[in-house]
């Protein structure tokens, strides 16, 4: 049934140990959970059957699936209109659709709904138009709007790349068919995006059971919400809530395997030029599109930032109070955060790419396993993976004299939050490489780490960059991990943008967060889109 | 031609990435300079102490901004040198409980008593000397003496001022569940500071009534909000009318944006629960190795050069050294404590409060 032949050969000892390594270390927080929940004396299945779990949980499930469906659809859509039609300004919209990831939720939501709630930057701007009111931004269809447009390009990034390794041949026959270019995309293109599609919607999923900073703004109660609330006073229940949550997203995990598992997606060796298609009468109107999405999921935020920075200089510059933050200190976090999460990024992908090639290649247990594992922990807020690092490391005097505030567990804390993140496209970049590449150079006599080295990677490249870059951005605007595992005096932006905006310095959390940004903007050109850009030409 | 750009680019990109890795395992160790400049000048302006000791580990759930020209002036004025991490007062407690024995930390500062309390119940917290719990009202710490409040902050009523008539404005919370409110009061209602105000409205005035007037909002359609923050930038913007907040933020949102902030904190009659002062507190854990460092820090703290930095600069009522609250705070009462405040509530009464809070239905 499969084509691909390398699926039976037993995998190389090294890779497997490697991946049961990499298993074993990512388990780290899911091993907590449960001895906590032992210790603690938890009851996670009576909390099952309580009012209190239910209607959480049943709000929790209403959201993650809702975004889900949405981010699909939009992440493909804007996929397919930046890589393979004749959209006016794509490489420019290629960078900018990535930036709204890197929003901090807790500060990307609150901009958000000061630029479009009522009394904000928006609603002034209307009412000379005659519109008193906009309309309140809250609730689930708040949550659900606000999620959409951050966590889009979770799907978005996954499947642009994959769509940028689509030959435009297949296409073109297509439309030499007789074929509509919508049915093209429909029939043809689509069922080859399948994997990138589900394995992105799978992570806005967990994202979204996952995030404390939007829903808590947005006013809508989910499970992350009743953890965070009995944390100090009940410790059992936010015990056995977090295992619930953790038991669901393994559950979602399995589900989109086991569809994954009998549509593969088939390799293709490299793409010659992909086509431009004429979008025609559509053009302006999507490109208005496009723009409108910009506008909403990167612009509104940035507009209340702006508000902030821009009241904050002035006020300082007329002899109000003066800022807490200065240029060098701006700087210094800066630099800090960007060399802290390119080499996450870094250790991510080389991290996931054991388990990715065993899931990829072989039949093995440890395999799937070591997936499901990285992929459910993304599901946990952030805080339960560092004081499951903290836990650890205070088993023994040694573990806690050579790890505690080190840039080691930091770093690695921040691998075990985002290898899901690395692992569903490293994945799709390993099953791209077709098996008749590696069958041929074998016969050639090449070793294995040539092969691997000089024909695989290069193959593997764009779909490594996007994995690497949604691990860089969203190491960028970490928060739980980096606050309470940071060494001493090493600040992120992130932290920063916290620790000022929680007291209400709002103009300094406005200049950070313009910071952290203008960064990800950088960042993301030069170490994901242009490499990118260059593996797929050659 | 153009393999010499590519080259140059791949040759910056590998030099950056050797740089970023290099650099990652270099960590500054606190230095204490030889005077101080800035906010930190203001609480102690002569020379620097040369340093002593190994210094004091903090965990602080109170914010850089807030406590850091403090923290340098201690370093100064003492020879202590501090290192500190910074985080949700929640989350650093809970890592204290992981970390146990063999924590670094040897005090512990929070925003509000529901942190220390927890920590104490834990019996991670070891008593303070007596020469320091003296220094503040009896109210304001613990009874065993794990704790200490460092500032106040008052509990009050955000109103936006273009959509409120001042006769609107009630002077007890128990008001507010009149009709004329229906719909327009947020209450952040998970946040912890709001948790310690009603663990403590319980212990003053029976879970009977508090449980009534929580459920008498809910029902009057009261909007459950997050925090304080979202709920003082929501009624400036008159997204909604009135707020449950604490005093604090709407000072700092309004120096923040000027008169583009459309909201003042109405304060409520001296003697109602709603008019309380929550404190910010401090305490020792049990396994500090440098107890008497730790206690110079707190007593620090406590001293009035610190004290008058926190009122003035970051609008927080005093509580010890004689200091007057900054004159842009409304001042509290003479006779200040109209009723004995049980702070000593606060551990054991939270779990009860969120279980209380859950049932209301206020959480949708």
């Amino acid at each position: 049934m499969n084509h691909d032949v390398g699926e039976e050969r037993v995998a190389p000892l090294s890779l497997r140990a490697a991946a049961l390594l990499t298993t074993v270390l990512l388990a780290g927080p899911g091993v907590y959970l449960i001895i906590r929940n032992f210790t603690d004396d938890a009851d996670p299945a009576g909390l099952l059957f309580s009012e209190r779990t239910l209607a959480p949980l049943w709000r929790t499930l209403q959201l993650a699936t809702l975004v889900s469906v949405s981010t699909a659809i939009l992440g493909t859509g804007l996929a397919w209109l930046t890589t393979r039609t004749d959209l006016p300004f794509k490489r420019l919209f290629r960078v900018l659709l990535i930036l709204p990831l890197v929003y901090p939720t807790f500060i990307g939501a609150a901009a958000l709904v000061r630029t479009l709630n009522p009394g904000g930057l928006v609603n002034d701007a209307l009412s000379g138009l005659g519109v008193d009111r906009t309309p309140t931004i809250s609730g689930l269809g708040g949550s659900w709007l606000v999620l959409t447009l951050f966590t889009y390009p979770y799907v978005y990034l996954p499947v642009a790349a994959r769509f940028a390794r689509l030959p435009g041949s297949i296409e073109q026959s297509a439309r030499l068919l007789g074929n509509s270019a919508t049915d093209v995309f429909r029939r043809i293109i689509l069922p080859q995006a399948f994997g990138s599609i589900a394995a992105g919607t799978l992570l806005v999923f967990l994202y979204a059971i996952s995030d404390f900073g939007a829903v808590s703004i947005l006013r809508y109660d989910t499970l992350t919400r009743a953890i965070e609330s009995n944390q100090l006073a009940n410790r059992p229940v936010a015990l056995a809530l977090s295992l619930l949550l953790l038991i669901l997203a393994a559950l979602v995990v399995m589900a989109e395997r086991m569809a994954q598992r009998r549509r593969r997606t088939g390799g293709s060796p490299r793409s010659d030029s992909a086509p431009n298609v004429a979008l025609g009468r559509w053009k302006l109107p999507l490109t208005a599109g496009v723009g409108f999405v910009v506008l909403n999921a990167l612009g509104a935020p940035l507009a209340a930032l702006l508000e902030w920075s821009i009241r904050g200089l002035e006020r300082s510059r007329n002899n109000g109070r003066s800022l807490t933050v200065d240029a060098n200190e701006i700087a210094e976090v800066t630099w800090n955060t960007l060399r802290v999460s390119t080499i996450t990024a870094i250790v991510a992908v080389a991290i996931v790419l054991p388990i990715a090639l065993l899931v990829g290649r072989y039949r093995s247990r440890i395999g799937v396993v070591g997936h499901a594992v990285a992929i459910s922990t993304f599901a946990l807020p952030g805080i339960l993976i560092a004081l499951a690092a903290t836990f650890f490391i205070s088993t023994s005097d040694w573990t806690f004299e050579t790890f505690h505030n080190t840039m080691g567990i930091l770093i690695f804390s921040y691998v075990v939050r985002f290898a899901a993140l690395a692992m569903g496209t490293t994945l799709l970049a390993v099953q791209l490489v077709p098996s008749g590449v590696r069958d041929a150079s074998q016969t050639l006599g090449a070793s294995r780490w040539r092969r691997f080295l000089t024909i695989e990677l290069p193959l593997m490249t764009p779909g490594l960059l996007a994995a690497g870059g949604l691990v860089l951005l969203s190491t960028m605007k970490e928060l739980p991990i980096s606050l309470l595992l940071s060494p001493f005096e090493f600040e992120t932006l992130a932290t920063r943008i916290f620790s000022t905006f929680n007291e209400s310095f709002v103009a300094e959390a406005g200049l950070m967060a313009l910071a952290l940004v203008l960064l990800s903007f950088v960042a993301t050109w030069a170490l994901v889109i242009r490499p990118s850009e260059r593996a797929v030409r050659r | 031609m153009s393999t010499l750009p590519f080259m140059t680019y791949r040759l910056t990109l590998a030099a950056l990435l050797v740089a970023l890795i290099s650099t990652a395992c270099g960590s500054g160790s606190a230095t204490i300079p030889n005077n101080l400049d800035g906010a930190a000048a203001t609480i102690y302006a002569d020379d620097c102490q040369e340093a002593t000791g190994q210094g004091v580990t903090i965990y602080s759930g109170r914010s850089e901004d807030l406590v850091q020209p403090v923290l340098d002036a201690f370093e100064c004025a003492t020879g202590i040198a501090t290192s500190t991490n910074f985080g949700d007062p929640t989350d650093l407690a809970l890592a204290l409980t992981e970390e146990g024995d063999r924590t670094p930390a040897d005090v512990f500062l929070s925003k509000s008593p529901g942190a220390v309390g927890f920590l104490r119940n834990e019996g991670l917290l070891a008593p303070l000397s007596t020469d320091i719990t003296s220094l503040v009202d009896d109210q304001n710490a613990a009874a065993d003496n794990t704790w200490v409040g460092i500032t106040g902050r008052q509990r009050v009523l955000v109103y936006n001022v273009d959509q409120v008539d001042p006769t609107e404005l009630p002077s007890s919370i128990f008001e507010l569940t009149d009709e004329k409110y229906r719909g327009r009061v947020g209450i952040p209602a998970t946040n912890g500071s709001f948790q310690d105000w009603f663990t403590v409205f319980r212990a003053q005035e029976g879970d009977d009534v508090a449980i009534e007037w929580l459920d008498a909002m809910v029902e009057n359609d009261a909007i459950k909000t997050e925090s304080n923050r979202p709920t003082v930038d929501a009624v400036g913007r008159g997204e909604f009318d009135f707020g449950l907040v604490n005093h604090y933020y709407n000072f700092q949102e309004a120096a923040a944006l000027g008169d583009e902030h459309r909201a003042e904190n109405h304060t409520f009659a001296s003697d109602d629960i709603g008019s309380l002062i929550i404190v910010t507190t401090a305490g020792i854990t049990s396994a500090s190795d440098d107890v008497e460092a730790a206690e110079a820090l707190i007593t620090f703290l406590l001293s009035e050069a610190a004290q008058s930095f926190f009122t003035n600069d970051t609008l927080e009522y005093p509580l010890a050294a004689g200091v007057e609250p900054a004159e842009v705070l409304p001042p509290l009462d003479d006779d200040g404590a109209d009723f004995d405040v049980d702070f000593d509530s606060l551990g054991n009464g939270l779990e009860r409060t969120v279980e209380i809070i859950d049932q209301s239905g206020i959480n949708g």
